[in-house]
């Protein structure tokens, strides 16, 4: 088995997909999941469930998948992960599950994410993740935010029979799985689909609330609500901090890519909160948001897409695979090359100036830090897109009272995720500041735990 | 959903609408705003809060773009998609013994609570309402009960004196000592001016934003302003910033990128 070569996913062409917003991954058929699932060895000791932030049991779904038994299959990953068709597209399996596979010492790893698409995919289409609604037992509790984080606490607490509600800023639920991750990546129809699981389950959800302003956390409490949980993310765009940041046609990530999947912005059709984009753009960071931005940029028409990284390639904290996929699509990666200075004229971006860097020894990231070199390099653009992280939105923080924040702007909290706070939990992005889908989700799983022992205690 | 409550025409380009939101009316300030998305697929429009009352949050909108004008065809009893807020940072009421208030067209709406709030705290008050013509004057009977002194101006002399605000705040700058604070609110060009004219004369500013903004909530960092130097962002450092530190000539420009696409966009409405 070892010897097997990695079932490769089908996918859509590079030339024809950069003309459209669909998915790039087709998927595996059952005949491929099953090839794929074979190559699993069935290890003693699984060290992908270790390198798991929420231990699915892979051996047993993979097993169940090769007994035909799918739909134990499904309920085996749903028990630890209630999004596995999200995950399975979006984790960094390469660094957790996959990156743990011991096939992947002499071999290629088992491709775990897309198996777990697979079965995810297959339990959402018949819906198995539609348990019933679980008797409430009249305690109320609250969930800020519905993104990764908020949704992983709601379900968890829901199955323990509270009464949870959850709280969404925006106009629609699932937070960046929805205004940040693009189609091509995560269609939106997948994150609707398990959000309407957890309204199934019997979560409230109330949209247009920004807790803060619409609401304090001691009006929630003052409202009955016994114990609240803060996953509200980390969407505060980080600036660069360089000349010319403020020049019309300069936009961070954020912008750009809200206005593109949350306000179904398109530049080759009408749209209400349109897109402005010109030929040649410049993205500027080396993440997956970075990618997420340089990909769309390309399907809106722009003609010459490149990002700007100060690291070298091995540096690049994106997924692998969107790194290929950008570069399949002719995404441009300019490496070791730090933007100095945005230049404009009549207040237009026209350049952007950068520097050439070079790797110098590991720093605190174990990354080798890049160092200048004093020499420069200026290329022309229309837009340039900021893309270098993002931090906890500053609105909870400055409008509650006690609520201890790291100098970043990071919720402080306990070794049992409460905040300083008495009742008042919090995980994800907000508390650990911009992750991934899979973390934030477990910290809200774990969260949930957390405030079930704590409202039992309160109870007594 | 959310329902409108009341609907009054002001004036051709005007409109006044209660909205019943009580996630917005419950912790809602002066100085406070709201996005409102009127339909599905719709736009995120800021509008500043021009009162409230109860369940009720009162926005008054001028039919400038395409989504006001959508705004703008709803009628008592309909809904619009979205209502949020309220957002930004309230209006700060500083302690001040004489306030001049500045309102350009439709900005007297989110200055009449700011000047009550003043007139509220024993503020002496003044105000200047300028238009385009008589009937871009709105909400002077509002003022009356706490404001003894309006000035109007109006472009074409329709109503008031002929001119722009900056004329009738001059001699009123000059002469009046007791004057030490003033607030402006309206188009920027005419904020950029009232500021220039406060400085002159020594007299602290607050002027309300309105750049292009997205989500209202910290997020996109369109809705950047530079002020003092320093990039704040209006949706939740703002609206409202000190005048003297504003860059009037940044905030102009970044307004207008959008215009082609915002009169496209509008003309699909008119045909």
């Amino acid at each position: 088995m070892i010897k097997t070569p990695r079932t490769k996913m089908r996918e859509q062409d590079s030339q024809e997909r950069i003309d459209n917003f669909l998915e790039v991954a087709l998927g595996y058929s059952l005949e491929e999941a099953r090839q794929e699932a074979m190559r699993c060895i069935d290890c003693k000791n699984p060290k992908c469930v270790l390198a798991c932030p929420v231990r699915v049991k892979i051996p047993e779904f993979m097993k169940l998948l090769l007994e035909d038994a799918l739909d134990e299959s499904f309920h085996t990953i749903y028990e630890d992960n209630i999004l596995p068709s999200i995950c399975g597209r979006v984790c960094p399996q390469e660094s957790q599950c996959e990156g743990a596979c011991i096939l992947g010492i002499k071999s290629e790893p088992v491709s775990i994410g897309a198996l777990e698409r697979f079965v995810g995919d297959y339990g959402m289409e018949k819906g198995l993740a539609n348990t019933g609604k679980p008797e409430s037992n009249g305690i109320k509790v609250a969930v800020v935010g519905s993104g990764p984080a908020g949704l992983a606490n709601a379900a968890s607490l829901r199955k323990k029979g509270y009464d949870v509600t959850i709280f969404e800023a925006l106009h629609d639920y699932g937070g960046v799985l929805k205004y940040g991750i693009p189609d091509f990546r995560l269609p939106k129809e997948i994150v609707t689909n398990e959000i309407d699981n957890l309204k199934d389950l019997g979560v409230k959800f109330v949209k247009n609330a920004v807790i803060g302003k619409s609401l304090t956390i001691d009006q929630l409490f003052e409202d009955n609500y016994q114990s609240i949980f803060i996953g509200s993310g980390a969407g505060l765009p980080s600036a660069l901090g360089v000349p010319g940041e403020n020049l019309n046609g300069v936009y961070y990530a954020n912008e750009f890519l809200t206005r593109v999947n949350l306000m179904k912005s398109r530049t080759k059709e009408f749209s209400k909160t349109p897109i402005k984009l010109g030929d040649n753009i410049a993205v500027v960071g080396g993440g997956n948001v970075a990618m997420d931005a340089a990909r769309t940029a390309k399907r809106l028409g722009a003609k010459n897409v490149f990002i700007l990284y100060r690291r070298g390639r091995e540096g690049l904290p994106a997924r692998l695979e969107e790194i290929h996929h950008a570069e399949e699509e002719g995404i441009d990666f300019r490496l070791l090359t730090n933007p100095i200075e945005i230049i404009g004229e009549n207040r237009i971006v026209k350049q952007v100036r950068c520097e050439h860097m070079k790797l110098g020894e590991p720093d605190s990231s174990g990354r080798r830090r890049p160092l200048p070199t004093g020499e420069y390099s200026t290329y022309d653009i229309d837009n340039i897109i900021i893309s270098i992280g993002q931090k906890p939105n500053p609105i909870l923080k400055d409008n509650t009272l006690g609520l201890e924040t790291q100098p970043w702007g990071g919720i402080i909290t306990d070794e049992f995720q409460m905040t300083s706070i008495p009742g008042v939990f919090a995980g994800g992005d907000v508390v650990t500041g911009a992750a991934t889908v899979i973390l934030a989700m477990g910290a809200g799983k774990d969260a949930a735990h957390h405030m079930h022992e704590y409202l039992q205690t309160k109870q007594q | 959903m959310y329902k409108i409550t009341k609907k009054k025409v002001l004036n051709e380009a005007v409109d006044l609408m209660h909205i019943e939101a009580p996630l917005v009316a419950k912790n809602a300030q002066p100085g406070h705003f709201v996005i409102v998305r009127v339909d599905k697929d719709g736009e995120r429009i800021p509008l500043t809060i021009a009162g409230m009352d109860g369940d009720q949050v009162h926005i008054i909108y001028q039919k400038l773009g395409y989504s006001t004008q959508l705004l703008g065809e709803k009628q008592e009893g309909d809904f619009v998609e979205d209502f949020v807020g309220p957002l930004g940072k309230a209006a700060h009421i500083r302690d001040k013994k004489h306030v001049v208030g500045v309102a350009g067209g439709v900005g007297s709406a989110p200055l009449l609570p700011q000047l009550k709030a003043y007139a509220e705290q024993g503020t002496k008050v003044t105000l200047i309402l300028g238009g385009r013509n008589k009937d871009y004057i709105i909400l002077r009977d509002q003022y009356a009960p706490f404001c003894e002194n309006i000035i109007i101006t109006t472009d074409d002399g329709s109503l008031g004196q002929k001119g722009l605000v900056t004329d009738a705040l001059k001699p009123l700058l000059e002469k009046d000592k007791s004057i030490d604070h003033v607030i402006a609110i309206g188009p920027v060009i005419m904020m950029k001016f009232v500021t220039l004219m406060a400085k002159e004369h020594e007299k602290t500013i607050d002027v309300s934003l309105n750049p292009i903004m997205i989500d209202g909530t910290g997020m996109c960092g369109n809705c950047r302003v530079s002020i003092g130097g320093d990039t704040y962002f209006a949706c939740i450092d703002g609206p409202d910033f000190p005048g003297e530190e504003v860059d009037f000539d940044e905030l102009m420009s970044r307004q207008n990128y959008y215009k082609d696409q915002e009169h496209d966009c509008y003309m699909r409405l008119k045909r």
